[in-house]
């Protein structure tokens, strides 16, 4: 490489660099997040750790790729619109860890297996990126993440495993979970922290 | 008389699926007129499995082992195979057709009657459909959910699917009525181990806080993806909320 090719490509990637919060998400980034995703949780899951620990490790991927907020909001539904400030941050702190106990215990299924990324397709406002988990003695399944820029960064909003999709599930159990307590919010958030 | 033709039957059926279907006016995520009745059904399969269903499925699989268990399922999923066969070329999709007659053929030879997938071993991986995936094809609508007593979720098309599959595999009607026993062997102990093998996930919809809307909401999403249905009306998009 002779130093104007050497130059051009500094040149290039400062570029790049500059421009690169402006852009909007594209199929490389969501790539790249689930990526990061996968390889975490592949991590958590060949560790052998207890499984309290793996729980806790669940919780930080949720934290740092997930739209953790944005989840737990929308599965209160119109009854996030009346709750104060406090209690939503607190509501989502709740969901958080009881989203990684409740799908930690069932990726704890996936000991010895991997997920690997196989595509990414944009879909209207968001990406689709495919992955699949192959399991011991088990036909290989699809866990797809659903990724967008929406909050200000890149975030995954969604894992649909099979068609089953843990937002629409998770407003159904929510949604019951306040009925059952006549819409007692605080009562929700104090149970949620056992439930999962 | 007795040569009733599978294929007029089924199209009788599919006429009467048609008619029978209770469709809503626009597309909705759930369709559930029949919430009440429901409901009571799933109220007592709940107590039947808890009394029969689960302690049967675990006492099976603690007792007989995983290689055993799963190499009986193999065998009513080959049994079935003709079945998925004929449905297969109701539905025109020629290439599982010929998926479909490779496994059985392979299986029910080298794989010592389906006890082994020997098919899969080879990358001829496993296509089951059944008259509900028919009914869909010919273009007739899911209809209402409906809780079935005993077999669970479902909904009107595969409903009337099931009562079709139950009597439409071409197999039984070539196998001498004294070993049809076997039909009905292969049929339970896959049941049992299929109890078995998801009693976590089963668990998990019992300890839900409504497990009658958690196992509806799951079999309706799993049951629109197999069949490749658009989902596209009712995604789960959190950032709509803020975006009115």
């Amino acid at each position: 490489m002779n130093r104007r090719n050497l130059l051009s490509l500094f040149m290039g990637s400062a570029v790049a660099l500059a421009a690169a919060p402006a852009l909007a998400l594209d199929t490389k980034r969501a790539t790249a997040l689930i990526n990061a995703v996968v390889g975490d949780i592949n991590r958590v899951i060949n560790s052998g750790k207890s499984e309290q620990a793996m729980y806790a490790e669940f919780e930080k991927i949720f934290d740092r790729y997930g739209d953790v907020p944005i989840i737990a909001r929308s599965t209160l539904g119109p009854d996030a619109r009346t709750a104060s400030e406090r209690q939503m941050a607190q509501f989502s702190d709740a969901f958080g860890s009881y989203l990684a106990r409740k799908y930690g215990a069932r990726f704890r299924e996936f000991i010895g297996s991997k997920i690997t990324v196989q595509d990414t397709r944009k879909i209207k406002s968001y990406y689709e990126v495919e992955t699949v988990a192959n399991l011991r003695g088990q036909p290989p399944f699809l866990v797809v993440f659903r990724v967008s820029d929406r909050s200000g960064q890149d975030r995954f909003f969604d894992i649909v495993i099979e068609g089953i999709s843990l937002g629409k599930t998770e407003r159904t159990e929510i949604g019951a979970m306040l009925d059952a307590r006549r819409g007692d919010l605080d009562r929700l958030i104090k149970d949620l922290a056992r439930a999962g | 008389m007795r040569r009733t033709p599978v294929l007029v039957t089924m199209s009788f059926a599919a006429f009467a699926a048609l008619a029978g279907c209770s469709v809503p006016d626009e597309p909705v995520e759930i369709h559930d007129p029949y919430e009440g009745a429901n409901r009571k059904v799933h109220a007592f399969n709940r107590a039947i499995d808890r009394a029969a269903l689960d302690p049967t499925a675990t006492v099976y699989g603690t007792v007989v082992p995983r290689p055993l268990r799963s190499g009986f399922s193999k065998v009513a999923n080959n049994l079935d195979t003709p079945r998925f066969l004929l449905n297969n070329i109701l539905q025109g999709n020629v290439e599982d057709a010929g998926l479909n007659t490779f496994r059985f053929l392979l299986n029910s030879t080298v794989g010592i009657g389906g006890l082994f997938d020997f098919a899969e071993s080879i990358g001829l991986e496993r296509a089951p459909t059944g008259f509900g995936e028919t009914l869909h094809v010919w273009g007739v609508q899911e209809g209402a959910y409906i809780e079935l007593p005993v077999l669970g979720p479902s909904n009107e098309r595969d409903a009337f699917g099931r009562a079709v599959d139950f009597v439409s595999n071409p197999l039984r009607a070539v196998v001498p009525a004294d070993e049809d026993w076997v039909f009905t062997a292969a049929t339970i102990t896959d049941g049992l181990n299929t109890r078995y093998q998801f009693d976590s996930t089963i668990a998990s919809i019992y300890n839900s806080a409504d497990s009658y809307a958690q196992a509806r909401s799951l079999y309706l999403q799993n049951r629109r993806f197999e069949l490749g249905e658009d989902e596209e009306d009712f995604l789960f998009d959190p950032y709509a909320d803020f975006e009115e």
